[in-house]
């Protein structure tokens, strides 16, 4: 099936994109990687230090997996944006999934601090992925900033909650001319399936895999899921009816 | 070339796991020298001793558990050895250890964790919030519960090394504060040559410099071992008047870990950070906010405590958790080293082996599985 997925200009071979944080081992990361089949990976600035042999970062060129830097833990828009300059700087791309977030009991996106920092960071040359909230008014500012991608929240980080709330997610999708990714609240595979059901172009998600007891099967549960998912929302599922109705024909069976 | 001297075994690294293999060695007759650029810091200064894996298992971490299992059941024999040698003490406190949940969804993973540890045999007890309460009153109230492991326990490693260099230092074993290089001929060991050029030879050489040891100059890519630091920080603390806690208390609040060690002395020790940004040793304000609120979010009266000590090390990680330990591949090159959290734990069962390794060219069959080896495939072309 001709079905490519392209983010900012560049086809990626897998709709699923990990994160490695809560991972027990790199060992777990590399084997879960293997297993997801993922192109693309998103890796904290905060919790990494790039000139240091047998990080994460050597897992993930080992495997050909695109790094994606994040500011996770930034608070301000300033903070995010020094933090976009020093994974630039560090890891030599534009990319950055930009995180912004309000406070740590919900961490939820802080959208005020969020849309000037995609603002800024746009102007200055980055293709911009924000974690935004599941809010169709900002994911439609976003998009206007010139960001490369929207991500919504499923529910809150770490929480695995799932989609709280699919009509916002259907509501971005249906207006939205970038890629859609879901992004956090990913508990396990139906999850995901759904997301990708619901229309979004890739999901994305860390401890759903790495806090499970099985890292690499999760992994490849949620590869399934994501390819299952699409491929319903390519398929075009069946209207939901109230009343039975039978999928044998009636007509011309024998009457005795 | 300037002077040479000669011994059976160097050993670079003078931390608690190089300074036990070199009085193991030392123990079975060989002449040994230690070599180490800060013979006085290592990671040892900054654990905080926990003998703990029952409430430290990981799925996925089995063969780990097994280890750390024989490990702790030769703890008691090894620190008595210690103390029956030096007259010092190190510690050792058998007083078992609680894991207690903060939330529903903590102890939710708890109870996991102990359904995984019964299909191993593991011993501990699940523990309502009422009966946490009634075994570490001082804890919080309305905590939902917990996990006690009567056989997980601790020692001091700092009074610990100190043993352990005093006993090495018995039997002759000599220390030399200098970085170190390896000296190789084709594909043999032949010692190390120090900063100020001294040559040291030697048939052996065991590389145990914690996180640093996959720095070693000298030492061809193919034979290093794949460690990378992971710094941790712990509080030391003291909160005036009787001991607050008699177990070893970790948690984790909202999923990050945390841990409280009281020493006999009163003193508590609060960890760990774990933080993958090579080899700054700095402290992080951040760390030390995460590690006071988590940690007093279990115990409530720490906010009273004087904060005596802000310590951070650098945990020799490897890419499984697991240690390194055995031949590298060099003929003459032994490592001991990627103990990440288990160093101290692991510091009796890593001395004795590799002791057995240099003496009979055999590792004990429960290091095995840790042996260098196993990561041979794992090393890009």
């Amino acid at each position: 099936m001709d079905d490519p997925f392209v983010l900012a200009g560049v086809e990626l071979s897998s709709r699923l994109i990990l994160g490695t944080g809560g991972a027990p081992s790199l060992q777990i990361v590399d084997e879960a990687l293997a297993a997801s089949q993922t192109a693309m990976c998103t890796v904290a600035m905060r919790r990494v230090d790039p000139a240091t042999s047998g990080s994460i970062l050597d897992v993930l060129d080992r495997r050909g997996v695109r790094v994606l830097p994040n500011t996770a833990g930034c608070r301000t828009a300033a903070e995010a944006v020094r933090t976009a300059h020093l994974a630039r700087e560090a890891l030599e791309t534009d990319w950055v999934k930009l995180e912004v977030i309000a406070d740590e009991r919900t961490l939820l996106p802080d959208p005020i601090e969020l849309l000037e920092a995609a603002q800024t960071l746009v102007a200055q040359g980055f293709q911009v992925l924000p974690y935004t909230n599941d809010d169709p008014i900002l994911a439609r500012r976003l998009q206007q900033a010139g960001c490369v991608a929207v991500m919504p929240l499923g529910s809150p980080i770490g929480t695995g909650l799932g989609i709280s709330n699919p009509h916002n997610i259907e509501l971005i999708v249906g207006e939205a001319e970038v890629p859609v990714i879901l992004d956090a609240g990913i508990g396990t595979a139906s999850d995901a399936a759904l997301a990708m059901e619901l229309g979004c172009d890739a999901v994305l998600l860390a401890s759903a895999v790495t806090l499970a007891q099985n890292p690499a099967r999760m992994a490849e549960a949620m590869a399934a899921a994501v390819i299952a998912g699409r491929l319903a929302r390519l398929a075009g599922r069946i209207p939901r009816r109230h009343h039975a109705h039978a999928s044998s024909p009636t007509e011309g069976m024998a009457v005795f | 070339m300037r002077t040479t001297t000669t011994s059976d075994v160097i050993v670079v690294g003078a931390g608690v796991i190089g300074a036990a293999v070199a009085w193991r060695c030392a123990q079975r007759g060989l002449s040994v020298t230690v070599v180490d650029p800060v013979p006085e810091r290592g990671a040892w200064h900054t654990a905080a001793g926990m003998l703990a894996p029952i409430t430290e298992l990981h799925y996925a971490e089995t063969p780990l558990l097994r280890l750390n299992l024989h490990a702790l059941a030769g703890y008691p024999a090894f620190c008595a050895e210690l103390t029956e040698l030096t007259g010092l003490p190190t510690g050792f406190r058998e007083c078992g250890t609680v894991s207690v949940a903060w939330d529903g969804a903590d102890l939710a993973a708890l109870r996991d964790l102990h359904a995984f540890g019964n299909t191993l045999g593991i011993d501990a007890t699940l523990l309502t919030g009422r009966e946490l309460r009634e075994v570490e009153p001082a804890l919080a109230a309305g905590l939902p519960g917990g996990l006690l492991a009567c056989g997980d326990h601790q020692v001091d490693p700092r009074l610990l090394r100190a043993a352990v260099v005093a006993a090495a230092t018995q039997r002759g074993v000599h220390t030399r504060a200098a970085q170190a290089r390896l000296d190789t001929d084709g594909d043999r060991t032949v010692g190390v040559r120090l900063s100020d050029g001294t040559a040291l030879s030697a048939g052996t050489v065991v590389l145990a410099a914690g996180a640093w040891s996959g720095q070693i100059d000298g030492v061809a890519a193919a034979f290093a071992p794949p460690v990378r630091p992971v710094k941790g920080q712990t509080l030391r603390l003291r909160l005036p008047g009787e001991p607050r806690l008699s177990h070893v208390v970790r948690g984790t609040v909202k999923g990050t870990p945390v841990y409280l060690v009281p020493r006999a002395d009163g003193q508590l020790i609060a960890g760990a950070s774990s933080e993958e940004t090579g080899f700054d040793m700095s402290a992080r304000a951040g760390a030390v906010y995460e590690l006071l609120r988590d940690a007093q979010s279990l115990l409530p009266e720490l906010a009273e405590a004087v904060l005596e000590e802000v310590c951070t090390g650098l945990r020799p990680g490897s890419p499984d958790n697991a240690p390194i330990i055995g031949s590298s591949g060099l003929t003459g090159l032994v490592h001991a080293t990627g103990h990440f959290r288990n160093g101290i734990l692991l510091t009796a069962v890593t001395a004795d082996g590799v002791a057995e390794l240099i003496t009979t060219g055999e590792l004990p069959e429960a290091l095995r599985p840790f042996a260098p080896a196993r990561f041979a495939q794992a090393v890009p072309a």
